[in-house]
């Protein structure tokens, strides 16, 4: 057997007698199916929610709030954060203030956040847009600030103007940091995805699971929180492919 | 008239404790198309000349000038190679070569005719697409020559080059710089402080003393290339200038050992 193989069938293993465990314990009548329904039967009620078509509505909405509000927090971010890590002055300005809000939990500003926007989207696109702002803000100054000082020697010697510096020494050299932070903004923003719509809004898939909570079909909510897991990965998985392409210069890098 | 000329040159860097005088009053002349080493210990001032005339250093007094003019900021007409190579990790060999053209508004077609004759002049070719992290330390030296001479810098100025390579490389290196400079009869100040190499490489070798940097000693050197280290003249002039320079070392070594 090759070695290959071997490994996935222990990544396998695991997760099988987990299953089978599960399904034998419900089926045993040891757990009541409100506590802890069976495998099987998550299945069969997350197929029904496919097939209503209500999955694929939730899921869209979901992903159309995080790339929204990403898309927001992380676009202001950027350019904010190129000039607080290129300008003391600007970063003097700016610090104190991205200091103090900084650490609140986006969690904490879902009452304001009420009150200013109301229901519905809005609100939830300002709370995932916050989540994914500070991340990318302070690694984009970081990323700025580390810029190593004989790149920009050598592109002043050159003969570059601020917006060539700008464009293609300062934003390359400072991609490492930038997209470390738009990894951690993405896994906040789906974050607060979810918690948002058990607030504001009447479809997502953290609305779906509250909803199901209400009526006790716990089947339903481990279908979405696996399907919440599910979408996480994925996310992950298109940000590391990004990751690499972007960075296929730096990869294995030693100096 | 000359083509560089520094004129009652000084550098003092003010630290919070004290002030350290880099470059003391320094007056030297170079022509067009001169190779002209700096030697000397560590802590003498060459890198602080040399990146005065690049213009990244503003002097405390006294001025330079190139080409007639008073050097205020970099340039590039004064292109500057560094020990830490310092082409850009994130462009392939290529754009790297291409940067300083492109930055100028070359048309596209030209630079890509300027990049593929440099790209077989320094033995690039095979690289063009790589990225710098692929590269050995003499092959990363090489772009970032072809990176001056796409943009035809008339001044090099280069900044300890070749210390961090191995001894075999860094002779190839040499011969190739001597070639280029032989063929595009650029001007060319080069730092080191090696003896050995200012002897193989310069036409003349200006000797820096320790703290305060002044000039100890403006030596011409007229030998032929290519030149023979094993041959007389050589030696004799190696044994001539190592004992200025040991010179210069020993005060080194003792301000080190006050600073115990």
């Amino acid at each position: 057997m090759s070695a290959g193989l071997k490994s996935l069938l222990r990544g396998i293993a695991m997760p099988v007698l987990v299953l089978v465990l599960w399904e034998a314990t419900c089926r045993a009548g040891l757990v009541s199916p409100i506590m802890l329904p069976s495998p099987s039967a998550i299945v069969i009620k997350w197929v029904e929610w496919l097939r209503s078509g209500e999955l694929l509505l939730d899921v869209l909405g979901s992903l159309g709030r995080v790339t929204g509000g990403f898309l927001l927090g992380a676009g202001l971010a950027l350019p904010l954060g190129l000039f607080m890590g290129s300008s003391p002055r600007i970063y003097e300005y700016f610090n104190p203030i991205v200091q103090v809000l900084r650490p609140i939990p986006p969690i904490a500003w879902i009452p304001m956040s009420i009150l200013w926007f109301g229901l519905g989207n809005p609100p939830a696109i300002f709370l995932i847009s916050l989540g994914a702002f500070f991340p990318v803000l302070m690694n984009t100054i970081a990323g700025v600030q580390n810029v190593d000082g004989i790149y920009l020697r050598a592109a002043r010697n050159l003969g570059a103007g601020r917006g060539t510096m700008f464009r293609r020494v300062i934003l390359p050299a400072a991609t490492p940091y930038i997209l470390a932070g738009i990894r951690i903004g993405i896994g906040t923003a789906f974050i607060v995805v979810i918690v948002s719509e058990m607030i504001a809004v009447n479809n997502g898939l953290g609305y779906r699971i509250l909803e199901a909570r209400e009526f006790m079909w716990s089947d339903k909510i481990i279908a979405g929180m696996i399907t919440i897991g599910l979408l996480g990965l994925a996310i992950d998985q298109v940000m590391n492919a990004l990751n690499n392409y972007l960075l296929r210069w730096h990869r294995g890098m030693d100096n | 008239m000359d083509y560089i000329s520094i004129n009652n040159l000084s550098k003092t860097f003010q630290g919070s404790e004290r002030s350290v005088p880099a470059l003391l009053d320094i007056n030297l002349s170079l022509s067009r198309g001169e190779f002209v080493c700096l030697l000397g210990p560590s802590g003498c001032g060459k890198s602080t000349l040399l990146n005065s005339i690049a213009g990244f250093i503003q002097p405390s007094a006294g001025e330079i000038i190139v080409d007639g003019k008073p050097v205020r900021e970099p340039g590039p007409e004064r292109g500057v190679v560094f020990q830490e190579y310092a082409i850009f990790p994130w462009m392939t060999v290529a754009r790297n070569i291409a940067f300083g053209l492109e930055i100028k508004g070359t048309p596209a077609n030209e630079i890509r005719d300027r990049v593929d004759t440099l790209l077989e002049t320094l033995g690039l070719k095979e690289f063009r697409d790589r990225y710098p992290k692929d590269l050995s330390g003499g092959m990363r030296q090489r772009v970032a020559i072809a990176r001056l001479l796409a943009i035809d810098s008339p001044v090099m100025l280069m900044d300890e080059p070749f210390g961090a390579l191995d001894a075999l490389t860094r002779r190839t290196l040499q011969d190739e710089l001597l070639r280029i400079w032989q063929e595009s009869r650029k001007t060319i100040l080069f730092v080191t402080h090696s003896i050995e190499e200012s002897l193989y490489l310069a036409n003349r070798i200006v000797v820096m003393t320790y703290r305060p940097g002044t000039i100890k000693r403006n030596q011409v050197v007229d030998m032929p290339h290519p030149r023979d280290p094993s041959g007389a003249e050589f030696n004799e002039l190696k044994r001539e200038l190592g004992l200025l320079v040991m010179e210069e070392q020993e005060r080194h070594t003792s301000d080190e050992m006050k600073a115990l």
